[in-house]
């Protein structure tokens, strides 16, 4: 063992910041962040636009702003060390951590792990779009690390499929810098980005967005020359080949969804939740895998890095108790998900004192929703809220003191 | 002459209706105060903020991203593109250092939104 | 003056530039793409075939069966992945039985080894979670899988190292036969000059062919579509499971690869042209339904990729091998289908045989070296063994593509190794960088960046796979630089 150290923080984004500085606060001495690029921040480098922050610092702030803030924190706190250039290669169940970097090979034992390795991009491949394979096929964040970190242009006649908030900030950022960008085209009948993209990046800039179309062709033997784009049907999602036409073009950017990346927690043997494609964490967002926490998206997709800072505070403080001995086992209960709910996160809950946050996200556009949180015949809470979107993460108080059994989180028009 | 616009303030996205009466600007459709004043303002000086990255010199980064440090006129914005494409910047730069002032003449800077430090040796 | 000419860098060129290089004169390959492997080479079935399904005595039967043989002591000396799985060929009727019966009495008529007629059971019992409906099977055990263009860069490096020139970016387009050598002209210009000339140019062998006064066949493009799918989902497969055979090839297979993935496919469009890799739809959901058919848990919703290659058909049925009828200094190595990778050792030195019949003196030279070296992959690596590979080698701790575990020094050595131009499917395929989950979109500007920096190519220049697939048009700020 090269060295043993409190807390282990694997990722340094935001998740993996502010985990790192919840640790030390908490009283964890010697926390170690272990960051596979160059330079703290993680995927907030490249996400230039502004609007980062308004919950968690109260103003407005692009990403590279918001991550220095941590970065700045980490820098000043003198038993944080962030280990650069360094790819962890797997992390035991009993949290030893074996990662890679410039000075070589290092293990470390750690009192606690906290899992912050964030999330990746769905492929053309996952998606199965047919055709060809040229160049210009890009996925959007791959498109807006080229453009905004190194100044290189992936293409100039540009259609965007998907219109999550990335795809509509680079539809954006493309127009910006000088490419024309054809359409967005979004499978479902609704956007899952916010209604300021929607009206800042496609609107101001005159580019359509279409719904319920696909692109079900990609042509060109070298570089893309066009795609196909067609109609589905709303209600089986089956591409109406009658409405499809070609677009010419030599760039497909591909914002069609973000996976936790969780080779790494799978090695340590955490139970995962299929839904969320992260692993299964109770409210002190500790896995199933003792001493081993997990935050930001590599639990699940967020939708703000506001949340992400949060969850990451939560596990942090946790994981140094844990680290010092202080966080007890106790029996859980389950959080279930019904009706519109997909996921609820934390996925279990340990009975007793105090409050728990439930963050969790519908399956499909609510107007108006209403939200029933229950424990066996207990209404915990019941509330309406005028519009639940996929897009958006949900949260929730419940009292803890009312818990004796197991959970249930549902969502219901009306 | 009546505007329509859908309202950024939070994710209900109210359809708004706006239209000038007598010199007073009116808003219709809003569910909140904050759909109020988005519409106002988007009917009478719609403004936006940019960012954008420009090329770094001696840098341990090739590009730096930036920002106006105020929202400026929505119509002034390839006016503002335009000067930003021009900036070169010299490391090192600190977040929030000014590289371009009163772009556009819109009164707003352009800052460094991010940290670059000199080349390393 | 050349001796030998070979025109075509897939895995049949290189394996015959390989086997040539063994002797004491002057080789050069031409190709007219970038690189090695591009054609059927490096899309195809990665499998090397027991040799039960071709017709007892065609050229087809024999070097399959020789060229099968052979992989192992070529995969070794080459640092070429091979595992002899065996293949199953499935049959789902009593008709289907009779079939594969037949296969079998051609697989012994060809001198295949090992092979047994299956029960259902029996063949369970080899394959667990093959269909239920299942009736029999024929097992081979001497079916095997390797990495195509792994095989095609290895012999290409290794007969580089034993002094063939390759030439890349050199499309043929007039070919002169002179009374004692041939003159290859290309459409730059470029002119060599050669005793003699291997036609091994894939779906355009015909072309060639024509170009020296023989058009005794034509050859025919059939698309073959693949589904790749992700390494966590494809533990269910561990042999090669066929069907028995339709009109149109072997049928759909499943399979693992030597990489630990599995795939389904190919699918046969017949006369799809010599060129167009695209994937349709309707290939897609065919290859599902018939991968369902072979193995019913197959998890054909956890695809990483879908790819084509094309095969090239000869109108004569049969591989064209042997000095031309027509001009006794072209040898052909023509209308390579399947079982083209598994027969190509075998077809170099048939190949070789047959320039020497020719009349090329071929006196062995004493220094050939049939060892090509690869470090083994960091990711194959045990924990020693990587902590002294960064020790020796810090490029090693900079871990590049993070779905495949690929480091600095892996791409740097497979950049500087390019025979060709460096492109970035270059790269991937021969570090695997980018071929994981997230298919580059991590580590795709970090390998340009490494292209540039290694291969000396500017970033506006670099290509995913040569021509005019570059992958960037231009600098956002254009007075940079």
């Amino acid at each position: 063992m090269d060295r043993k150290v409190d807390v282990a923080v694997i990722g340094g984004g935001p998740a993996g910041l502010a985990a790192a500085l919840k640790a030390h606060e908490a009283g964890a001495r010697q926390v170690l962040v272990m960051e596979r690029d160059s330079y703290p921040g993680g995927i907030l480098q490249q996400c230039i636009h502004n609007g980062f922050g308004l919950h968690y610092f109260g103003e407005e702030l692009t990403g590279p702003e918001y991550a220095q803030r941590f970065v700045d924190q980490v820098e000043h706190t003198d038993g944080i060390e962030v280990m650069l250039d360094t790819m962890v290669l797997s992390v035991s169940p009993d949290r030893v951590v074996t990662a890679v970097g410039k000075a070589g090979l290092i293990t470390v034992q750690a009192g606690a792990v906290v899992l912050a390795m964030g999330c990746r991009e769905r492929t053309r491949g996952a998606l199965g779009i047919a055709g060809t394979r040229p160049a210009g096929v890009y996925t959007a964040g791959c498109a807006q690390r080229l453009v905004n970190m190194e100044g290189m242009m992936p293409g100039r006649r540009v259609v965007v499929l998907g219109s999550g908030d990335i795809g509509l900030i680079m539809a954006r950022r493309m127009v910006w810098e000088g490419a024309k960008v054809e359409m967005v085209c979004e499978l479902m009948p609704y956007s899952s980005g916010l209604n300021r993209n929607i009206v800042q990046c496609l609107e101001d800039n005159g580019i359509p967005l279409y719904f319920n179309t696909t692109v079900v062709e990609i042509h060109g033997q070298e570089r893309v020359e066009g795609v196909t784009v067609a109609e589905v049907d709303p209600a089986t999602r089956a591409p109406k080949m009658e409405t499809a036409r070609f677009v010419p073009c030599d760039t497909l950017l591909l914002s069609v969804g973000l996976i936790p990346e969780n080779e790494l927690t799978k090695g340590t043997g955490a139970d995962m939740d299929p839904v969320t494609s992260g692993a299964v964490v109770d409210a002190a967002r500790q896995t199933t895998a003792e001493g081993i926490f997990a935050c930001g998206n590599v639990l699940h997709v967020h939708d703000l890095v506001d949340n992400v800072s949060r969850e990451a505070a939560i596990a942090g403080e946790n994981a140094a108790k844990y680290a010092l001995g202080k966080l007890n086992k106790a029996e859980t209960v389950r959080v279930m998900a019904q009706g519109g709910v997909r996921y609820v996160v934390p996925q279990r809950l340990v009975k007793g004192e105090g409050k728990a946050e439930l963050y969790f996200r519908v399956g499909a556009a609510f107007k108006p929703a209403r939200l029933t949180i229950s424990c066996a015949e207990r209404v915990l809470v019941s509330k309406k809220k005028l519009v639940m979107t996929p897009g958006e993460m949900e949260k929730a108080e419940i009292d803890l003191s009312q818990v004796d059994g197991d959970v249930t989180v549902r969502v219901e028009e009306g | 002459m009546k505007k329509e616009f859908v309202c950024i303030a939070c994710p209900v996205g109210c359809r708004l209706t706006v239209w000038d009466e007598g010199g007073e600007v009116k808003v219709a459709g809003n569910t909140c105060p904050r759909g109020k004043a988005y519409g106002v303002q988007e009917f009478t000086a719609p403004m936006r903020t940019v960012t954008s990255s420009a090329p770094v010199k001696h840098g341990d980064q090739a590009m730096c991203s930036v920002k106006t440090d105020a929202p400026v006129p929505k119509d002034k914005v390839p006016d503002v593109l335009r000067a930003i494409r021009m900036i070169q910047i010299k490391a090192p730069v600190k977040v929030g250092e000014c590289v371009l002032r009163d772009v556009a003449g819109t009164g707003a800077n352009v800052v460094a939104t991010r940290r670059v430090r000199d080349k390393k040796r | 003056m050349y001796d030998v000419v070979v025109i075509g860098a897939g895995v049949v060129g290189c394996a015959i530039a390989r086997q040539l290089s063994k002797y004491k004169i002057r080789v050069a390959v031409l190709e007219a793409k970038v690189d090695v492997a591009m054609g059927a080479s490096r899309a195809n079935s990665a499998i090397v075939h027991a040799g039960y399904d071709c017709k007892p005595g065609t050229n087809m039967a024999r070097v399959n069966v020789a060229g099968n043989a052979m992989y192992d002591e070529w995969c070794r000396d080459l640092c070429v992945p091979l595992k002899r799985v065996g293949s199953l060929v499935a049959a789902f009727s009593e008709e289907e039985m009779e079939q594969v019966k037949k296969l079998r009495d051609y697989g012994e008529k060809n001198g295949v080894p090992g092979l047994a007629i299956l029960t259902r059971e029996e063949a369970l019992d080899k394959q667990p979670g093959l269909s239920p409906e299942v009736v029999g099977a024929l097992w081979a055990p001497t079916g095997a899988i390797t990495c195509p263009y792994e095989m095609t860069i290895a012999c290409a490096e290794n007969a580089h190292d034993n002094g063939v020139e390759f030439y890349f970016d050199f499309l043929a387009e007039k070919i002169t036969t002179l009374r004692d050598a041939v003159e290859v002209e290309s459409d730059k210009n470029v002119l060599f000059r050669s005793r003699y000339v291997v036609n091994a140019a894939g779906v355009h062998a015909d072309e060639i062919s024509r170009l020296m006064g023989d058009d005794s066949f034509t050859i025919s493009g059939r698309k073959g579509e693949y589904i790749l799918l992700d390494r966590e989902a494809s533990g269910f497969v561990q042999r090669v499971v066929f069907q028995a055979p339709g009109p149109l090839g072997k049928g759909v297979l499943v399979s693992p690869t030597v990489d630990g993935n599995a795939f389904i496919g190919p699918t046969a469009v017949d006369d799809s042209g010599k060129e167009d890799t695209s994937v349709t739809q309707a290939g897609v959901d065919a290859l599902k339904r018939a991968g369902v058919r072979s193995m019913p848990q197959v998890p054909a919703n956890r695809p990483i990729t879908a790819f084509a290659g094309i095969r090239a058909i000869p109108s004569t049925g049969d591989f064209i091998l042997g000095q031309s009828k027509a001009n006794p200094r072209l040898i052909q190595a023509a209308g390579i289908c399947s079982p083209g990778l598994s027969s190509a050792p075998a077809i170099a030195v048939e190949t070789v045989e047959s320039l020497r019949r020719a009349g090329l003196n071929l006196v062995e030279r004493g220094d050939f070296n049939p060892v090509r070296k690869k470090e083994k992959p960091f990711r194959a690596m045990t924990q020693e063994e990587r902590a002294a590979a960064v020790e020796k080698d810090p490029r090693y701790g900079r871990v590049i593509c993070r779905c495949e575990t690929v480091t600095e020094a892996e791409i740097a050595a497979a950049i500087e190794r390019t025979l060709g131009k460096a492109t970035l499917d270059g790269v991937k395929r021969r570090t695997r960088a980018g071929m994981g989950r997230c298919q580059g979109g991590f580590c795709a500007p970090r390998v340009m960046e490494l292209i540039e920096k290694y291969g000396g190519i500017p970033m506006e220049k670099i290509t995913k796979n040569g021509g005019a697939s570059k992958m960037i048009v231009g600098r956002t700020r254009q007075e940079e630089k």
